[in-house]
């Protein structure tokens, strides 16, 4: 019998999370991760692959974010920066001007950016598939042209956080280290979250509506109801995630923090790693943030633009060969493997029969 | 008093009518047989009670709920149960998935989901096939899913739209067992079908449309034996 025949698997077949795996191999997998994470800023030094590192988890958490709404619900938003950059804003707004602290003004920016998504979605959520998508752009492009001329966000100039308050209070320091950290705990909390989702009712209503929108209805599921429910716990990961960068980077400005080129790389870090899946946000983060930083250094200034060339071959590349993103074709590759051993022993088996 | 009753329901898109001023009833523990010829309106009928395409007048009632006006979900909490004339089956997910998706209007608890839709999916004999890919089944099998995950719903009335279309005999025999076994539950089976020799012995009552209106009803026997329904499936002189 033909392998190819047998390892011949469906791209929604790839993507379905495992609900039968063996658990106890992937937990002893995850911890060692978790502490090999743990210690790269001991064993790593140098401030820039620190920053290296901090960038990817970043990526990582927003990639993450932007999967619940856009990977298990079906729901392609490319307006995502929208909500990053209202994370940005409402926790410096609220660090600088009315003096909170920064872990309440970053949970104040991502409880505004959900309750902001419930409004953008009760009247986007109208439109399906690309329209969506399309709406979701506009939006996102109104709410910078917004910031872009409000003075008391700082208009075109932007915001500055101020580089003297430093300490947890604030979230300022000049180690990048606390950053580090900051950035891993806030991936792995987004991470928890998404694997609860997927394995609570909700991911199953997620994934009934992307795979069958009428058919969900006909199971008593409001449609909209549930995607606001993935928009809105999207849009509050999102928001964390701009708050993070605007403690990171202490300034913001609207090409910073709501620039399109943002949503479009949420979206691609979730595509390349593989949509829908818990872990294929964090592998896509991975890799196309060394592309980025990669051919920044590679090029220097005058090789600007060149990641987005890379982007763009990428896209081309991932659409014709690997729709179901890096973790398909790991799981092909595995599948194929088990293909071929339950091959070779039944091939065994017929041997010792036909020699008896 | 009947479970169903659909009132003078008429549907027109534009100037096209669909249905026109058809009524009929359902009683409860009951199946029947919604038949007719292509473009008789059947499949619009359904969408009408079910609530995807809500009546341009008339009214529908399920016991004393008026369910016409509905949106699909209300109706699927009001107890209608529905199949599709493609599968639309879930892919992404397992068997078991599926019917599961359909529990969890009943019971947000994931084990319990589980537990009850392993018992639909063995009631309509797909009980080996659990954890299989539902993408990969089989026509035949996905027709069968879909009833099983209808049923999670736990309705009062289950809508079939052609379950039995474009199946080989030992399949549309498997099919037919499982209506009846539904039947045996005390749920009421609402079914349109092309296969005749499917439906007819096992329907209590058959409605016939042709052009969107009601030609004829009654038990299989009278039905089959009136001039206008011969004369709508086979032509006029």
């Amino acid at each position: 019998m033909n392998i190819q025949d047998k390892t011949v698997i469906s791209a929604h077949e790839l993507l379905a999370p495992d609900s039968h795996g063996n658990s106890s191999v992937k937990y002893i997998l995850l911890a060692l991760c978790v502490l090999a994470a743990l210690l790269v800023p001991v064993v790593v030094k140098d401030p820039s692959h620190q920053n290296l590192a901090i960038l990817i988890l970043m990526a990582a958490q927003l990639g993450v974010a932007w999967n619940i709404v856009g990977g298990y619900a079906g729901q392609v938003s490319l307006g995502h920066v929208a909500f990053y950059g209202l994370g940005a804003y409402t926790s410096t707004l609220l660090l600088t001007q009315w003096g909170f602290n920064a872990w309440v003004a970053m949970l104040c920016g991502g409880l505004l950016s959900a309750a902001i998504s419930l409004i953008i979605g009760w009247s986007c959520f109208r439109l399906n598939g690309h329209y969506f998508g399309m709406a979701t752009i506009a939006v996102a492009e109104i709410i910078q042209i917004i910031f872009t001329n409000w003075e008391y966000a700082g208009a075109a100039v932007g915001l500055t956080l101020p580089m003297d308050q430093q300490g947890w209070g604030s979230m300022i320091f000049t180690d990048k280290a606390p950053y580090y950290y900051i950035a891993l705990g806030l991936l792995l909390v987004t991470l928890a979250v998404n694997y609860w989702i997927e394995h609570s009712y909700l991911g199953y209503y997620f994934r009934a509506i992307k795979d069958e929108p009428d058919a969900a209805r006909s199971l008593g599921i409001n449609l909209s109801r549930y995607k606001q429910i993935a928009f809105a716990v999207s849009s509050f990961f999102t928001a964390i995630g701009g708050s993070l960068y605007a403690q990171k980077e202490l300034y913001i400005d609207p090409g910073s923090v709501l620039h399109t080129g943002l949503s479009i790389k949420m979206a691609l870090v979730s595509i390349l790693g593989g949509v829908g899946t818990l872990l294929g946000p964090v592998i896509g983060a991975g890799v196309l943030t060394f592309i980025e930083e990669g051919t920044r250094a590679l090029f220097g200034g005058s090789g600007r633009g060149t990641d987005l060339v890379i982007y763009a071959a990428l896209i081309v590349v991932i659409a014709v060969y690997y729709p179901t993103g890096v973790m398909g074709w790991i799981k092909q590759f595995f599948a194929r493997r088990k293909a071929v051993k339950a091959q070779k022993e039944q091939d065994v088996q017929e041997a010792k029969r036909e020699a008896a | 008093m009947s479970l169903l009753r659909v009132e003078s329901v008429s549907k027109r898109f534009g100037g096209i009518t669909a249905n026109q001023d058809v009524s009929f009833e359902v009683g409860a523990g009951k199946i029947v047989g919604l038949i007719g010829p292509n473009g008789a309106g059947k499949t619009t009928m359904f969408n009408c009670i079910a609530g995807y395409a809500p009546p341009t007048t008339g009214e529908i009632w399920m016991n004393d709920i008026k369910v016409s006006g509905m949106s699909p979900e209300q109706c699927a909490r009001a107890g209608i149960g529905r199949t599709f004339q493609v599968a639309r089956t879930f892919t992404s997910m397992t068997a078991l998935e599926n019917v599961m998706v359909g529990a969890f209007l009943i019971n947000k608890n994931v084990g319990d989901a589980r537990q009850s839709a392993a018992r639909l999916l063995s009631f309509v004999n797909l009980g080996q096939f659990r954890d299989k890919p539902a993408g990969s089944m089989t026509i035949s099998e996905q027709r069968r899913l879909a009833v099983a995950r209808a049923l999670a719903v736990k309705p009062r009335l289950l809508l079939m739209d052609e379950v039995m279309a474009g199946l080989n005999p030992t399949e549309v025999r498997e099919t037919v067992d499982v209506v009846l076994k539904i039947r045996e539950e005390g749920i009421s089976c609402l079914i349109v079908e092309h296969v005749l020799e499917g439906i007819m012995p096992i329907a209590d009552a058959i409605v016939v449309l042709d052009y969107g209106k009601k030609i004829a009803e009654g038990s299989p026997e009278q039905v089959s034996r009136d001039p206008k329904v011969i004369a709508a499936y086979l032509g006029d002189e």
